[in-house]
């Protein structure tokens, strides 16, 4: 057997592997709350919860209507998404005038809220879920077995975030979006209609964490906590990466993810707290974050 | 400037007179309240809501006067915790320097979070603290003296300066009103001290303090500080009441429910986290066997409190009285 640095290559790159998947689901969902906090300038405590809502709503499709995991990934986010937009226009959208840690304070209410709801139907134990038929099985790679669904994940995570970027950084919508960002008074004096906007926006960003919430379906149970603790590392993730860029929070998801795949072989203690480390770190060194704008 | 000479006081003066008048009288009423509670209610349940009372008016210095909000505040409450029950339990400390010692230990660690957490502002400030205390609760989780997922269980009491034995309920009663009115009474005088003032100042114009000189990172850091050592305090009592320290005081729901007591007493307010404590720690108590329907019903208030009724309860009392509270 192969070795690195006194590791069994076996090991290493399965780790590693499962870094890179951490790192889709971490880039996925700051990806959301970055967008989210460019334009209604609050964090989404709630996006969690809402990545929960994505995999209970494949789950149920799955076995109350025998819909399978290709029309979940199209359904669900769309579904999670118009329940993100009556809580902008509801909720949300009542608090912008006021200090922004209400959002905060609103989100983190309704997290509680969904997940309470959710544990008192289905408990709290986790569900499974089929990996679909058209991607079990994997490839020998010669040094390692890679099973196809974690591939997919990779690759469509990737795709996802880059289609985000495109849209945002390359496209006529995109420019709306950040000119809207940048002085949202202008853009509404130019004819845009903000506040709608604004919902779809929220909307968007619910619906990518639902997404993320049905590609980690067959990966990690399906259980109503999935995402309670995850969000926090995603937190961690975005103050690592700053929320200026979207390129960099994607950029930031993903390495973090190999780092903490990478501290598992080495030091597995600290695999949980790594990423914790890392952000003091960057605070003491670049307090607005790698890709931040220092202000 | 010319308040001495002048035979006529000021009408700030008059104001701070009258405000101070109303609480010289909210402030009797409820120790008289504390002092009679328990010849009616369970002791151990009033010494528990004391303990969260004096959590959630260590969290209000911060969020209330300086306006930082941190999500991360169970971890000086955690942390103290299990460095009293170990001092206690493994070391066989007196109360008193166990205590004294889980709430040292909660001032080193506001220290180190707050040189971190200051570095930035609003909902950054929020995240970090809710990161650095998760990073608490895995330590806590893994560390060896922990006890991991059972905690240190059987804290010994102990005498109290080696003489007073606490295990009877009222003379632990008498220990943790002592405790709790003294946090209170300095949380109180932080509040109207000149140090105070500057603190509400960086909440209302940051950057206005700073043109008039005021180091603010410092004022800042000194208020999680104190307002991290106090929640450490109240952790200490804490485990010596229920003679357990466990995961749950380190786990964030528990930086949420403290921020949640003091939004439905009132931000801000001199009273409200202590009446806010009080009626959340009821509810839990009479719905803990409705299971997850409790955290429903929390996230439900936070809801209805963050749509509706800003203020909190006291504020809106104090409100409607026209009276700061």
């Amino acid at each position: 057997m192969t070795e690195i640095f006194g590791i069994p290559t076996q090991a290493l790159f399965g780790q590693l592997l499962i870094g890179l998947i951490n790192g889709s689901f971490y880039a996925l969902l700051s990806l959301g709350l970055a967008v989210i906090f460019g334009l209604l300038n609050i964090i989404n405590f709630s996006h969690g919860a809402q990545y929960m809502m994505g995999a209970f709503v494949a789950y149920l499709m799955l076995n109350k209507l025998g819909i399978g995991y290709w029309w979940a990934l199209l359904i669900a986010p769309l579904v999670v998404g118009a329940t993100g937009v009556l809580i902008e226009r509801l909720l949300l959208s009542k608090l912008y005038k006021l200090d922004h840690l209400y959002g905060l304070l609103l989100t983190f209410g309704l997290a509680l809220i969904i997940q309470g709801l959710f544990r008192n139907e289905y408990g709290s134990s986790g569900q499974p879920y089929q990996i679909p038929a058209q991607l079990q099985g994997g490839q020998n790679l010669g040094f390692m077995f890679l099973p196809n669904y974690r591939a997919w994940i990779i690759v469509a995570s990737a795709v996802v975030c880059l289609g985000t970027w495109y849209v945002i950084e390359r496209t006529k919508l995109g420019s709306y979006l950040r000119a809207a960002t940048e002085n949202p008074q202008l853009v509404q004096a130019f004819g845009i209609n903000v506040p709608r906007m604004i919902t779809l926006t929220y909307g968007f960003g619910v619906a990518l964490a639902a997404l993320a919430g049905v590609m980690a379906a067959p990966v990690y149970q399906v259980s109503p906590q999935m995402g309670a603790d995850l969000i926090i590392v995603v937190f961690a993730v975005v103050v690592i990466g700053g929320m200026g860029s979207i390129l960099g929070s994607i950029v930031t998801g993903f390495g973090l993810g190999l780092i903490e795949g990478l501290t598992k072989v080495f030091y597995p203690e600290a695999s949980s707290t790594v990423i914790f480390i890392i952000m003091a770190i960057v605070l003491l060194v670049r307090p607005a974050g790698l890709f931040g704008a220092q202000k | 400037m010319t308040d001495r000479a002048s035979p006529v006081p000021s009408a700030a003066a008059l104001k701070r007179a009258a405000e101070l008048r109303v609480h010289r009288t909210a402030f009797i009423v409820m120790t008289v309240i504390l002092v009679v509670a328990p010849a009616v209610v369970y002791p151990v349940f009033m010494m528990k809501v004391m303990c969260f009372a004096l959590f959630a008016c260590a969290f209000n210095l911060l969020i209330g006067f300086g306006g930082l909000l941190s999500f991360g505040h169970a971890m000086f409450l955690g942390s103290a915790g299990y460095a009293s029950a170990h001092a206690a339990k493994v070391w066989g400390l007196t109360p008193e320097l166990a205590i004294l010692f889980g709430t040292g230990c909660a001032a080193l660690l506001s220290l180190g979070a707050g040189l971190l957490a200051i570095r930035r502002q609003g909902i950054y400030f929020a995240m970090i603290t809710l990161a650095l205390a998760q990073m608490v609760y895995f330590f806590s989780l893994q560390a060896p003296f922990t006890g991991g997922e059972d905690g240190i269980q059987g804290v010994p009491r102990g005498k109290l300066f080696g003489l007073i034995g606490l295990d009877n309920q009222l003379v632990m009663y008498a220990f943790v009103l002592a405790i709790f009115l003294a946090g209170f009474g300095l949380i109180y005088r932080a509040i109207h001290s000149p140090f105070g003032q500057v603190l509400k100042a960086i909440r209302e114009n940051e950057a206005r303090a700073i043109s008039l000189g005021y180091d603010t990172d410092r004022y800042k850091l000194l208020a999680f500080v104190l307002s991290g050592t106090l929640a450490g305090l109240a952790g200490s009592t804490k485990a010596l009441v229920f003679q357990l320290a466990s995961l749950t005081d380190v786990h964030w729901s528990m930086s949420g429910e403290v921020v949640l007591m003091t939004l439905l007493g009132g931000m801000g307010t001199v009273f409200g986290p202590i009446v806010g404590a009080a009626v959340i720690i009821t509810m839990q108590n009479y719905l803990a066997q409705l299971g997850a329907w409790v955290t429903v019903v929390q996230g439900v208030i936070f809801v209805v409190c963050v749509m509706a009724f800003r203020r909190g309860l006291i504020g809106e009392l104090g409100h409607w009285l026209k009276k700061p509270l």
